[in-house]
């Protein structure tokens, strides 16, 4: 049987995240097939038809699949999943709100946030905010996954696949999308760039954030921070690195007046290279950082800037 | 309208955990237990709609051995009428705990569930979606934001682009973010009257739920150790060292 996978997007564009998520479905069978179901989405279709390792491109497009509501899109999966062994999505918001209703709709028990497939039924997650890793073997005949995308690489996009187009589901209805206040950045996605400057506690204030964004912006990088510095109301919720927030993998994190919680430190200690900046030479975050920096960070990233 | 609010218990969130060293799970002795802090914001949420007169009852509801009755009292604490205790093992998966779930939201005609979003020991992070799909009800996970008026929800969810609110209508499951509260710490009197609220324990098999596990868990390991790196003394060194030792810049 082949391999579902639910392509994220905005109806546009493919979402990066699918790449990542096909790797991991390409380990777990052959035949991968990419599910998009939105509005207008036609673009993305073609977009999703090009990755490498796809066989086909099952497009479903309805005005009730625009916003991609989980109690739609539950719906048209739960239809289409006889002909598939497993059903597979990126461990984004969208994918957790809307992967465990398939899994339930279809009696299966969900394995979610996986960082590696050993076999067709035996995968990898990370459990305790990454503080353990647990080996699963799952015995459903229906196997419903999300994929961690830091843990996969993205496919490449040399491919060429059939589009299917396929029937709609009925409407549901219940739920509708009202509103969407959506962080506009010209910077890079934070949980694809290659380079992440964070900001903690320790940066103070909303203002004293251009601090960080000004170091961001002179090393072409996205910016995040800590669950404390979003809670004071400096940056956006979606900023958030971590445990509950995101998990970033980048080449190079810089964590600014972040003292190394283990729910942040879950969401970047698999970055390649962690650099950290505190004035406090006793804080966690300098065990798993490869080089730190203790200084005052209101000196310290001004001076980078200008070096850099 | 009654709200039902399913709670876990879970290793601190700020206990460092460890890893048994034959592979067969995380060393839960003499470990310091909390509820789940998800769970405590889904409860805050619910005594502050009683407290404003939106809901009549909080029904507090876990599911688990009878180690978990300090915690589910904690719970009584900050405000909860009362609880119900759903005897199984400690370790059930999200699916088998939905469906009890779904069996005590029907016996008790609750009107609103609100899970917390993930359990920080499992990070699974699937409860309340389930739920929701078994009871056929509408959902809004992650909420940071919840405006009841009448049967109609206003919910704002925090999503990995920022913000989105959606409508829906009761009955529903809300799952809570860390934004949408800041729990209450339960006063002396109320932990002391907590003793006497009811906590009455149903059995499993009182549910009808098979709860035979899906997943085996094959082997827990730690996580691969970042090897130890340096302290660098001056910003012009750290750029030297990023430039030509790491060459990530
Ligand atoms: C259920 C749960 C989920 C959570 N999820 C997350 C999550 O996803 N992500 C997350 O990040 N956290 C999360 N947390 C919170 C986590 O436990 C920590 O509270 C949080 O990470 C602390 O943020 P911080 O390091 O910015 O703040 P603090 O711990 O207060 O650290 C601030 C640091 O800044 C340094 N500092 C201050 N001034 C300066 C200066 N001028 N120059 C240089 N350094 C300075 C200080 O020395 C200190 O080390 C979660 C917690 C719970 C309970
Ligand atoms: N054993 C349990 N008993 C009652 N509720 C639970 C239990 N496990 C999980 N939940 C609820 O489901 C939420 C999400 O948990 P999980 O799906 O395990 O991440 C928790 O915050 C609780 O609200």
């Amino acid at each position: 049987m082949s391999i579902l996978v639910i392509a994220e997007h905005d109806n546009s564009e493919l979402h990066v995240s699918t790449l990542n998520t096909v790797t991991a479905a390409t380990q777990m069978g052959d035949d991968v097939h990419v599910l998009v179901a939105g509005s207008g989405a036609g673009d993305v279709a073609a977009q999703a038809a090009k990755v490498s390792g796809v066989g086909k491109v099952v497009h479903a497009d309805a005005d009730h699949y625009k916003d991609a509501v989980t109690t739609e899109l539950s719906d048209l999966i739960v239809g289409l999943a006889g002909d598939y062994s497993h059903i597979v999505a990126g461990a984004t918001t969208t994918g957790k709100d809307l992967m465990p209703r398939v899994a339930a709709l279809l009696d299966s028990a969900q394995i979610s946030d996986i960082i590696a497939v050993d076999s067709a039924d035996t995968f990898k997650r990370p459990i305790y905010a990454g503080n353990a890793i647990a080996t699963v073997q799952n015995a459903d005949a229906k196997k419903v996954i999300t994929v961690r995308p830091t843990g996969f690489d993205a496919a490449a996009t040399d491919g060429s696949a059939e589009v299917a187009t396929v029937e709609a589901s009925a409407e549901n209805g219940s739920t509708k999308v009202v509103g969407r206040e959506l962080t506009v950045s010209e910077r890079p996605d934070l949980g694809a760039a290659s380079i992440v400057v964070s900001g903690g506690r320790g940066v103070g204030s909303a203002e004293n954030f251009k601090i960080i964004e000004g170091l961001a912006d002179k090393l072409g990088a996205a910016v995040g921070a800590s669950r404390a510095a979003v809670d004071a109301g400096y940056v956006p919720n979606d900023y958030q690195v971590g445990q509950t927030g995101k998990v970033v993998a980048p080449n190079l994190y810089v964590a600014v007046g972040i003292s190394g919680a283990i729910q942040h430190l879950a969401g970047m200690k698999d970055s390649k290279v962690i650099v950290a900046i505190n004035k406090d030479e006793e804080a966690p975050i300098f065990q798993v950082a490869d080089y730190g920096l203790v200084a005052d960070l209101f000196e310290a990233v001004p001076e980078m800037v200008s070096q850099l | 309208m009654k709200i039902l609010v399913p709670v876990k218990r879970v290793i601190d969130a700020y206990v460092s955990i460890r890893v048994k060293s034959d592979g067969s799970g995380v060393d839960t002795n003499n470990v310091k237990m909390s509820l789940n802090p998800f769970c405590e914001i889904a409860l805050e949420e619910a005594i502050r709609l009683k407290e404003a007169g939106t809901a009549s009852e909080v029904v507090l509801v876990s599911v688990g051995s009878g180690d978990i009755d300090t915690v589910i009292r904690s719970g009584l604490a900050m405000g909860a009428d009362r609880a119900i205790r759903v005897d199984a093992e400690d370790d059930l998966e999200p699916l088998a705990i939905a469906k009890i779930l779904k069996h005590v939201v029907e016996q008790e005609e609750a009107g609103l569930v609100i899970t917390g979003k993930q359990s920080i020991d499992g990070d699974n992070n699937q409860t309340g979606q389930m739920l929701s799909a078994l009871l056929d009800w509408p959902q809004a996970t992650f909420a940071s934001e919840v405006a009841l008026d009448g049967s109609d929800a206003k919910v704002t969810r925090e999503i990995d682009g920022g913000l989105e609110t959606v409508a829906l209508s009761l009955p529903a499951v809300v799952t809570t973010d860390l934004r949408l509260n800041e729990p209450r710490y339960p006063t002396l009197p109320n932990i002391m009257k907590a003793k006497k609220k009811p906590l009455d324990v149903i059995a499993l098999a009182d549910t009808g739920v098979d709860a035979t596990k899906r997943n085996t868990v094959v082997n827990v390991s730690p996580p691969e150790e970042r090897s130890a790196g340096i302290m660098v003394e001056s910003v012009e060194q750290l750029i030297d060292k990023l430039k030509n030792e790491a060459k990530v810049i």
